[in-house]
């Protein structure tokens, strides 16, 4: 077969803009300002573990949220009739296509002292409560921002569970509660991962979110990076937090890929 | 627990379409900020069409899109073939490299390739201004190719390969073969392949802020800059716009989708 080529020009673009460039980026993780090789960047990044646990802490703290709000979501779509399931499947999806900043900044908005949530307090004498600029009004952000993600990997699982299961479970006498615990839950786990890792990465890695909900105690690894790289700090310190960064993501996949024996899923 | 369920949904629905809501309302309103209402206007639509500089902006991201959705849907469609006639470790080496950039965190993504551009830049081509449109075009292609990857794939799996002997056998060239027999069943994941990249590249921000240059800004890029003074509300009107166009073509999508699905039941039945 000849068309095995085909993937030729593929695996050469792929290899030039994502291979080496995360070669560069150990390159100027192990090197300073003259090339030279050397581990001070990384140890200085390692002074940024307080930042980097904080970002670990909010994004599995988002991932859980998710999970909790987005299962029954996800549980009444994939029950519902066809074509309700094809409305509100799009209105899940419709979010992600519009600018997220614009929706971020929406939340400004509605969270801040002045903004639409304390003033409709403010009519029943209460507040102004303190929405905005803490962690809370951060993870509330992620929630926000990547509950689709969560919400579709876990629809499309439920939606294919055979409703035959269902029936044997009931008809050997579990009641709905066990139903849904020794037969939903267990065949729902390869959404329930996929979900999970489609809701971590961007959230552990977000800057802008931080920027525009966090206070000054919320700065995430995000931030620094960004810091590093557009506010021509120090690049060498943003590759090595990159590092980081990119090997939490990796070792986080790979721990959670170990739940489900599918590889496909993870790529859903 | 059915009626709570409900209630619980539409509840999260409340929750995803509320500041989508606010901008809608921002975009009728007379001032410029979002938690005040003023009055009812339409200014700020007429506003976004008599400025050039903002619609130069959406221009810019369109035509990102369209060519770096583009570029990925023929390198991403060609490199499926490809990729389907691979066997064992090769193929699983292409597939994880397909995944980089899907799992990769976009900041990562972005500032890698910015390392890189900027090096070659330097090293190579000897100027410190290689940003600019070709750069982002390379970083979007990079990012698209994942998906119209997974979107061709599966269609590719699904035909049948005696098709295309049979068109051989009835005079076909493979090249005429695969226009005639292949292309036809591959057209729907390659189309939502195309609509997916073309998306993903609109709305792209982190990626683009990393390879960017005054050069050539893309909307979302300029929108970010505008953290620090108050966004002009004509931003809320084309994003009032842009909500109701997408929702259109995804409707329209979903209503081809259905019909075939309608049809392949119906043939699976007789």
């Amino acid at each position: 077969m000849k068309s095995r080529f085909l993937a030729g020009p593929y695996i050469a673009w792929m290899a030039i803009f994502t291979v080496v460039p995360l070669g560069m980026v150990v390159y100027f993780a192990f090197t300073d300002n003259s090339g030279a090789f050397t581990f001070a960047n990384l140890t200085y990044a390692w002074e940024y573990w307080p930042v980097l646990l904080r970002s670990v802490w909010y994004a599995v703290a988002a991932c859980l949220i998710c999970l909790v709000v987005g299962y029954p979501v996800a549980y009444v779509i994939a029950q519902s009739t066809a074509s309700v399931q094809r409305v509100l499947y799009l209105l899940v999806t419709l979010p992600m296509c519009m600018s997220f900043l614009l929706r971020t900044l929406a939340w400004v908005a509605l969270l801040r002292d002045t903004g639409l949530i304390n003033s409709f307090l403010g009519l029943f004498g209460i507040g102004p409560a303190p929405l905005i600029r803490n962690s809370g009004s951060v993870i509330m952000g992620m929630v926000y921002n990547y509950l689709p993600y969560m919400i579709m990997p876990l629809y499309t699982v439920i939606a294919k569970l055979d409703p035959r299961l269902i029936e044997a479970a009931q008809d050997l006498g579990c009641g709905s509660f066990q139903t849904f615990r020794r037969v939903v839950l267990p065949l729902s786990v390869p959404g329930i991962v996929s979900g999970i890792t489609m809701v971590f990465v961007p959230a552990v890695s977000t800057f802008y979110i931080s920027q525009k909900l966090g206070g000054t105690e919320d700065i995430m690894i995000g931030d620094i990076i960004e810091r590093q790289f557009k506010g021509n700090l120090n690049q060498n310190l943003g590759a090595a937090m990159s590092l980081i960064l990119m090997v939490l993501v990796f070792i986080s996949i790979g721990l959670m890929n170990r739940f489900t024996d599918d590889e496909e899923v993870a790529t859903i | 627990m059915r009626r709570l369920g409900k209630i619980w949904t539409f509840i999260v629905y409340l929750f995803l379409y509320a500041p989508m809501i606010v901008l809608f309302v921002g975009s009728f309103n007379n001032g410029k900020d979002l938690s005040e209402f003023e009055g009812f206007t339409l200014a700020n639509y007429a506003d976004l069409f008599r400025d050039s500089h903002s619609l130069g902006l959406l221009l810019n991201s369109v035509i990102l899109g369209l060519a770096s959705a583009a570029l990925a849907t023929l390198l991403g469609t060609v490199a499926a073939l490809g990729i389907h006639s691979l066997r064992g470790r090769i193929r699983s080496l292409v597939m994880t490299l397909t995944n980089i950039p899907l799992v990769n965190p976009e900041i990562v993504t972005g500032i890698s390739l910015s390392l890189l551009f900027v090096f070659i830049g330097r090293y190579m081509l000897g100027t410190e201004n290689i940003l600019g449109f070709g750069t982002l075009l390379i970083a979007h292609v990079t990012f698209n190719l994942p998906y119209v990857i997974l979107s061709v794939m599966p269609k590719l799996r699904q035909t049948d390969p005696s098709l295309m002997d049979a068109a051989q056998d009835l005079g076909c060239t493979p090249l005429k073969g695969f226009f005639k027999v292949l292309l036809p069943q591959l057209l729907p994941g390659i189309i939502s392949g195309a609509i997916m990249a073309f998306t993903m590249s609109l709305d792209d921000f982190v990626i683009s802020y990393f390879t960017y240059s005054s050069k050539f800004v893309t909307l979302p890029v300029e929108i970010y800059t505008y953290t620090r003074k108050q966004i002009p509300p004509m931003f809320y009107s084309m994003f009032t716009l842009m909500f109701f166009l997408i929702l259109f073509v995804m409707i329209g999508m979903n209503i081809v989708q259905a019909r075939d699905e309608d049809r392949r039941k119906k043939h699976i039945k007789a």
